[in-house]
């Protein structure tokens, strides 16, 4: 078990024939995800590299069977290619693309609040159930199977977790980019319920980061309804406020969304946060081994 | 992106939301002139930055005169004018160092009945646009938010539509406008709706919205930002862009495609991704040292990039060592440690230099590192790069 992905989920790439697209169908293929295709308006009937292309979602769905779609289309595209992956009921979707109009986020996030599909991004590095389904763009092999729930905001921030989780030994059963923009399809609190129920995964490990308030209301979820052990790392202590540090999303407005009130709501719900990115893992660790002297 | 409030206020009179009569002034001259044009017994002279708090704002060069006057005649006019342009205005948003003033806006003068907040941002624990008001005209909305949360009045903006009537009328009435300014307010906020939703606005803030005698809503304020990510279906909006008002190294970092912002601190950082970045700023201060930036150099370095990243870290004075600190995933190690070599013959480093890597090739870029002769310091590890780094300086 695991959550959203794992060896039996069929993938297409929205925006296959495009470089990046191409290249991390390739490298998903390789890692042992069940690329079953990918969708380029107008190039429908050919193939690419092995892939058959089609000019539409409906009809990508109709001949492999897909489940879960991975878009790489530009930013223009991007919430077009989310409401059509909807529409042709793929389960999961999963927007890598950056750069999305945030105002195309809000009318894709309120068709996608009333539907069977699960958005996890835009401006994410994806999804990962190690050895079993990659889709994303993060490196493969710094993963092991394993118990550990992890969901981060962030991309190489998410990779350093994973890399320190590995080297001490805690496999991972699915990590999730959930995306550095102001309105992402999937929060915290989606994968808090999905890692809670999820009987594989044995404690999680969050990455937040400075502006809005997604940690803090993952603190509160926590608290109520979490029973598994809880590290996490929040980025941004020493960013300065009003200024949007790459992410459109990690911007302190106002005095709200710092670092400090982030991580006094975390530990108030008995989250162990790590005080450095050097100690992610460790700070798992310490979580878990909490729990079981409890 | 910014824009100064007479380009606002342009763009809201092209949309039908009203706003007060205003001329532009680039000279005493033209500030004379504009105040015999508007022909009131007042106007209002104003400094145009890209900063709040403008009114109660000093200039460090005249240190009695404010960033925004009320003038009653065309001399009154001049003399502020050349006391305000070409200095440098301090006010509570622009740090102690301040911003020159380039551009003046003289406006007619109002017979305010009220003054109120007016706010549209996307929210994101609504996942859309939220258009806030308050009675409290004038005063910082964070302010208001912290002692007076009452006072502060939300409803969702519809992406599609904007703000319906029913909407504006539910303001008027929770804030007390009655009979002509009722029927303003419902004018007003939907024309200032579609303009957010229309323009692909990530903030707009009217501060005060006024309502004069007869009843009539008006943007006295404006200051509106655009979705960077939106300005492909806004051509027009670039010509509005004021560079003097940036940073020159994060446009120039921009230019180059990554994502930089200035710090106080002395050691230079260059990483790949943003939470990342963020967090070996973090790392840095952890280890008792200060940051001097955010860089993020962004999934796909190349050697132009990283040349390009060391100057624009190496142009700041107060730099005196810096961290780089690479995750390879698809960007491989060596790939980046080649970009560094390169860039660092280029560049002509006279800083430390400590590299930390961690990830594809990484064995190999290492020895690639070693081999070079350069003297770069190798760091295993977070803490180990943090601690590195702070000592060398």
């Amino acid at each position: 078990m695991s959550i959203l992905v794992n060896r039996h989920t069929r993938v297409i790439c929205q925006g296959i024939t495009g470089k990046a697209g191409l290249f991390h169908s390739q490298k998903c293929r390789e890692y042992g995800t069940q690329m079953v295709g990918g969708v380029t308006p107008g190039k429908g009937g050919t193939a690419i590299d092995g892939f058959p292309v089609f000019n539409t979602v409906e009809e990508a769905v109709r001949k492999t069977g897909a489940n879960a779609s991975m878009i790489f289309v530009p930013p223009p595209f991007c919430g077009d290619a989310i409401l059509e992956a909807e529409a042709a009921g793929i389960a999961v979707i999963i927007a890598i693309t950056e750069g999305t109009p945030v105002l195309d986020m809000v009318r894709v996030h309120r068709r996608i609040a009333n539907s069977q599909s699960r958005l996890v991004g835009p401006n994410c590095p994806g999804v990962i159930t190690p050895g079993e389904c990659k889709i994303g763009i993060m490196p493969g092999y710094i993963h092991k199977a394993g118990g550990v729930g992890l969901m981060s905001r962030s991309g190489t921030l998410t990779y350093e977790a994973v890399w320190q989780l590995t080297n001490l030994g805690l496999g991972q059963s699915t990590c999730v980019g959930l995306g550095g923009d102001p309105i992402v399809g999937t929060s915290f609190i989606d994968c808090l319920r999905l890692f809670q129920a999820d009987p594989q995964t044995d404690a999680i490990l969050m990455m937040g980061e400075i502006g809005g308030n997604a940690e803090e209301q993952a603190a509160a979820y926590i608290k109520q309804n979490v029973t598994k052990p809880v590290a996490a790392f929040i980025a941004g202590r020493t960013a300065p406020p009003g200024k949007r540090m790459g992410h459109a999303g990690a911007i302190i407005s106002g005095g709200s969304g710092t670092a400090t009130e982030k991580v006094a709501a975390l530990e108030a719900a008995g989250v162990v946060v790590a005080e450095s990115p050097a100690d992610m893992g460790t700070a798992m660790q310490r979580a878990i081994a909490a729990r079981r002297n409890a | 992106m910014k824009i100064h409030e007479y380009q606002a206020k342009q763009l809201f009179a092209a949309a039908g939301v009203p706003v007060p009569k205003g001329i532009v002034a680039r000279t005493p001259e033209e500030a004379a002139a504009a105040f015999k044009q508007l022909g009131g017994p007042i106007a209002v002279v104003k400094s145009q930055i890209h900063a709040g708090g403008r009114g109660k704002g000093t200039f460090k060069e005249q240190s009695q005169q404010r960033g925004v006057v009320l003038v009653k005649s065309a001399q009154d006019a001049k003399d502020n004018a050349a006391r305000m342009l070409g200095n440098t205005l301090v006010t509570k948003q622009t740090g102690p160092e301040g911003k020159q003033v380039n551009v003046l806006y003289v406006e007619q003068g109002l017979d305010i009945a009220r003054e109120l907040y007016l706010g549209i941002v996307v929210d994101r624990g609504m996942g859309g646009a939220c258009l806030i008001m308050s009675s409290e005209g004038g005063m910082e909305i964070e302010e208001v938010a912290a002692h007076t949360p009452e006072k502060i009045l939300k409803e969702p903006i519809d992406v599609d539509y904007g703000i319906f009537p029913y909407q504006a009328r539910n303001m008027a009435f929770r804030l007390g406008l009655e009979g002509p300014a009722l029927k303003s307010t419902e004018a007003f906020l939907k024309k200032l709706g579609r303009f957010f939703l229309d323009s692909d606005c990530s903030m707009t803030e009217i501060n005060p919205l006024v309502v004069t005698k007869q009843g009539e809503m008006l943007a006295l304020d404006a200051k509106v930002s655009f979705d960077d990510n939106a300005m492909f279906r806004h051509e027009k909006f670039k010509e509005l862009r004021d560079l003097a008002e940036e940073n020159p190294m994060e446009v120039r970092a921009g230019e180059a495609g990554l994502s930089f912002v200035k710090l106080e601190g002395n050691i230079g950082c260059l990483v790949n991704g943003a939470g990342l970045a963020m967090s070996t700023m973090d790392l840095i201060k952890l280890h008792g040292g200060q940051p001097a930036n955010f860089l993020d150099v962004g999934g796909g370095a190349n050697v132009d990039q990283v040349t390009e990243a060391f100057r624009i870290l190496l142009a700041d004075k107060n730099v005196r060592g810096v961290l780089v600190n690479i995750f390879g995933g698809i960007m491989k190690c060596d790939t980046i440690v080649e970009a560094l070599l390169g860039a660092y013959e280029k560049v002509g480093f006279n800083v430390p230099l400590v590299v930390r890597l961690e990830g594809t090739n990484v064995e190999k870029a290492r020895e690639m590192l070693a081999a070079s002769g350069r003297p770069i310091t190798s760091a295993n590890g977070l803490t180990d790069a943090a601690k590195k780094i702070v000592a060398a300086i």
